[in-house]
């Protein structure tokens, strides 16, 4: 390779520009190639810091102001104009030392050698391909969408929720013409939104606020976080739904992102109502328990009910949104330190006050000023840099990832195991009526074939008892046949035996039997006769 | 997961547009949102159709300036067949999962008929794996590789004189399926003059045909510009080389003939760059995005109304999936008892037949046997009749008998008698 895309590949590994002028007066050949090369070389780091840096100043320059500079520095890292590399150059110099020196975290992920699959290997590159632009398409992408998140605040009444939730976002989202929840009590616990949309440096946020009027106002609150789970179900349904639809289009996500729980300042503890509500909600939604009105506690008291409220959370098994590490160390330093202060004790305020010729938000007491910006007198900027800075899109990956694929899980493991909890299959619903089918297939064929061979065996019992039966009865009848033979043979000779005894007395007298009866005929005839002749005679005589 | 595209104008009307009094900071949302994703890893898909030896191998490394270790494929191959690779490629911090895809035996066929269903089928068969995913009950999409296929790298034999059948043909299937760019392959057998006349004859058949392959996207500001002139040169006429060759004081990848050298990242020389430019540097994304967006969907669409699923039921009312879901499930387990029942109904019946059957048989049995002896009965009352009747014959023998003896003995006496009465 030659030596002057070895030098570009280096000034882009380490995140420097060159001067737009070097570069394009090197070679006539690639000087397009090359420059869109190096200024394309700057991922949203340095166009990440030089946008943070340019607006670090609480006063924000005129937004159209801001958006030609993102603009430009959007035309800067794909097109090869020298103006716009000069610009660029000048930004990134011009990005302080934020949290956000993406530029040092590139570098940083640059050595990291992460290896996902090992099975495949990570073949090397031999020059510049350009795919390293990628993340800036898709961070034109996201800015071109605008972006959407759902905050949900609870907490009983007067605990300062609407307060610090203009502090948060510095907008006035409650005002006079839409006031907080405390003014909006009604009998029962309602759930109610509102939207609004916020700008900033070219992005667009849809933020919708869910509040609780009436939670924990009522004299018997058993059940009232039933609404709010109610709500939060019927979101997540709704989505299912949009999801699952035949004809898709555009899916808004309504979900609720982040539940703040606003725990009321008593300095000893959780109440009741507050672990009901958490362990009821943490399998559902984000929950960041937020200590309301932290002013009222000195930092010892602070800090001991800190850790009253952390070991009640872990004893009741309450899992709490956690923020997650990031790789990078320096990012992973500054964010423990935050994390250390959870569960953050906040103070929120609307009004500015001047405190040595410094504008701020705070309270102004008697005895001092409270100021809201100030880490040392409240975790309100952790919170803020948590929430909004760093972790507002892992909230929103966390209730995709996680609670909604627990809720879309049960909701669709109920179909299709007609209440039979035995084996929650991985299949998809149609995959599982597929297998259904053909398990119920295989069963009827086995089914079958038992119920052949069950008729089969009982014909055969039938057949083979009528079988017996024949010859047992023909059994009989030759049984009695044979008698009946003997007895007519023995008739026979009983006849013979006779004929031949009265033969031979015939023979002996010489006279057959049929004389003898003719003779008695006779006989018989003529007594009859002589019988009355006699009779005659005698009576002659007298 | 599906797309949030928020229609801002619908949407703003019914919210409050509220100005900040100061940095929030909600502007890093983009970069957490991008880190996010450069902490994931990005997934690319590729799929090249054409011919054998039309250098697609040599052009997916030179695009990638890497060597993928492909084999050349022969020419005598039946069918057309699929073959794919995944690489995982880094570019400073970027990691990038390549899966490119041949297809090994295009248009070698004598019958080229059933060449582009392969390819389709393995298409639907990426978009039925995700929809398969995307449709379980325990899923994890964030953590699925994706393998739709993201564009398809359509090359064109450098004829000169226009496509062939097969590959309009092919094209027209998949335009609904993927985003097709046409590629002008070697183009370094075609001159400028034959090239441009080439292009414009290849774009209007492609438009007679009604082919549409892949716009560079035109609506996003920062790169509107640069893909509207990109549009214009589609289809690329590029050249690939796996060979360096040094010109000045580097090396590039050349092809070198006696008359000269094709530089492959000559703008002048042939379009490779700008089919890098478009394809990787710029609208990679956006690629992903419209096969998930609108060929997936359109996929998934048509798959379900396949299955049976519909929005809306007869009554025009709207009809979750759930629903749906249910009462194919009942509809389907109904089958399934019906088929039981009556396969169970036919046995019985089965039954009965036998059993009357057998039933005739037993009584012709019985009948039978009764008429023996029915007929056992009458042959022993006659052969009583014939015992009685010597019976009787007997006796009456024997009386005779005793009247004869008596007789006789009763006639000698007689005659005595006679003699005496002569002397009165």
């Amino acid at each position: 390779m030659s030596v002057l895309l070895q030098s570009k590949r280096e000034l882009f590994f380490k995140n420097e520009l060159p001067s737009a002028g070097g570069v394009v007066g090197a070679t006539p050949q690639s000087p397009a190639v090359g420059t869109t090369a190096a200024s394309t070389a700057l991922p949203a780091s340095a166009v990440g810091g030089g946008v943070s840096g340019a607006t670090s100043a609480p006063a924000a320059p005129t937004p159209s102001a801001i958006k030609e500079a993102l603009a430009a520095k959007r035309a800067a890292s794909e097109r090869a104009a020298a103006a716009a590399a000069a610009h660029a150059a000048a930004a990134a110099a011009a990005a302080n030392a934020a949290e956000n020196n993406a530029e040092d975290n590139k570098e940083r992920y640059s050595k990291v050698e992460r290896d996902k699959v090992p099975e495949r290997r990570t073949k090397e590159l031999d020059g510049y391909v350009g795919f390293a632009n990628l993340p800036n398409q898709v961070y034109r992408k996201a800015v071109k969408r605008g972006f959407d998140f759902t905050l949900m605040v609870v907490g009983e009444s007067g605990l300062g929720k609407s307060t610090l939730i203009n502090s948060m976002f510095l907008a006035d989202i409650y005002s006079n013409e839409y006031p907080g929840p405390s003014q909006r009590i009604k009998k029962t616990l309602q759930v109610e939104t509102s939207k609004v949309l916020l700008k900033e440096n070219g992005v667009n946020l849809t933020l919708t606020v869910v509040d609780t009027p009436g939670f924990g106002y009522a004299v018997d609150n058993s059940n009232c976080w039933q609404p709010i789970i109610d709500f939060v179900e019927t979101k997540y349904e709704e989505f299912l739904n949009a999801e699952s639809r035949v004809n898709r289009k555009t899916v808004l996500d309504n979900r609720v992102h982040c539940c703040l729980y606003f725990i009321g300042p008593s300095g000893h503890g959780l109440k009741p109502l507050d672990i009901e509500f958490m362990q009821r909600l943490h399998d559902k939604v984000n929950i960041i328990p937020v200590i309301a009105k932290s002013d009222t506690l000195t930092p010892d008291e602070c800090a001991h009910f800190k850790k009253q409220i952390l070991n009640e959370i872990s004893q009741h098994k309450i899992k709490i949104y956690e923020f997650p590490d990031t790789e990078d160390e320096e990012e992973s330093k500054v964010n423990k330190v935050l994390k250390d202060r959870v569960p953050f004790a906040v103070v929120g305020s609307n009004t500015v006050i001047e405190v040595d010729g410094k504008k701020v938000r705070g309270r102004k007491y008697p005895w001092g000023i409270a100021e809201v910006e100030n880490l040392e007198h409240c975790d309100f900027i952790a919170l803020r840099n948590m929430l909004i800075r760093t972790h507002l899109q892992d909230l929103k990956d966390v209730t995709n990832n996680v609670h909604y694929e627990n809720y879309r899980c049960r909701k669709l493991a109920g179909l299709g195991t007609d209440g039979k909890p035995t084996r929650i299959s991985n299949k998809n619903p149609l995959a599982q009526m597929e297998e259904e089918k053909r398990d119920h297939e295989t069963k009827m064929k086995k089914m079958e074939t038992e119920m052949e061979q069950v008729f089969e065996m009982k014909v055969r019992e039938k057949k083979q008892k009528l079988k017996d039966s024949e010859t047992d009865l023909q059994r009989r009848h030759e049984q009695m046949r044979r008698a009946l033979e003997q007895q007519i043979k023995d008739l026979e000779d009983k006849r013979n035996e006779f004929e031949k005894e009265k033969q031979m007395w015939e023979q002996s007298n010489g006279v057959t039997l049929e004389d003898l009866r003719r003779r008695s005929l006779e006989a018989n005839s003529k007594e009859t006769v002589d019988g009355k002749e006699k009779n005659k005679k005698k009576k002659g005589l007298f | 997961m599906a797309a949030v595209e928020v229609d801002r104008a619908r949407v703003e009307a019914s919210i409050r547009n509220l100005k900040l009094s100061g940095h929030v900071g909600f502007d890093s949302l983009p970069d957490q949102l991008v880190n996010k994703s450069v902490q994931n890893g990005f997934v690319f898909n590729i799929l090249c159709i054409g011919e054998t030896g039309l250098g697609k191998s040599t052009l997916m490394d030179s695009l990638f300036n890497t060597s993928f270790e492909s084999t050349p494929s022969p020419h005598n191959l039946p069918t057309v067949k699929l073959k794919a690779h995944t690489y995982e490629l880094q570019e400073s911090n970027v990691r990038l999962k390549l899966t490119i895809c041949d297809t090994v035996g295009y248009g070698d066929q004598i019958n080229k008929e059933d060449s582009f269903k392969a390819v389709v089928d393995y298409i639907d068969a990426q978009f039925e794996a995700y929809l398969q995913e995307e449709l379980k009950i325990k899923r994890s999409l964030s953590a699925y590789h994706d393998s739709r296929t993201h564009v398809c790298l359509y090359f064109i034999c450098p004829t000169g004189h226009g496509l062939k059948s097969i590959d309009l043909v092919c094209m027209k299937k998949l335009d609904t399926k993927v985003n097709i760019i046409p590629i002008i392959a070697k183009a370094d057998t075609i001159s400028k003059t034959e090239l441009q006349k080439f292009k414009s004859k290849i774009n209007s058949e492609l438009a007679s045909n009604g082919v549409h392959v892949y716009q560079f996207p035109t609506d996003d500001e920062s790169v509107a510009e640069v893909n509207t002139s990109m549009n214009a040169h589609v289809p690329f006429a590029v050249v690939g080389s796996t060979d360096f060759v040094r010109v000045g004081n580097k090396m590039m990848r050349s092809r070198q003939y006696p008359w000269g050298t094709v530089q492959v990242e000559n703008e002048s020389h042939c379009d490779f760059v700008k089919l890098r430019e478009m394809l990787i540097r710029t609208n990679m994304e956006d690629m992903r995005e419209k096969t998930h967006n609108r060929h997936y969907e359109l996929y998934r669409k048509k798959r379900l109304e396949q299955m049976g699923f519909t929005d809306v039921d007869s009554d025009n009312k709207p009809v979750s999936f759930q629903q749906t879901f249910e009462a194919k499930r009942s509809n389907h387990l109904q089958e399934l008892q019906q088929k039981e029942d009556e396969m169970r109904q036919m046995f019985v019946v089965k039954v009965k037949e036998k059993e009357a059957e057998l039933k005739e048989a037993e009584k012709d049995l019985h009948n039978k046997f009764d008429k023996l002896k029915k007929e056992h009965g009458e042959e022993k009352r006659r052969l009583e009749d014939s015992r009685k009747k010597l019976e009787d014959e007997i006796i009456e023998f024997n009386r005779r008998k005793q009247q004869f003896q008596q007789q006789h003995m009763s006639s000698s006496h007689h005659t005595l008698t006679l003699g005496k009465s002569k002397k009165k």
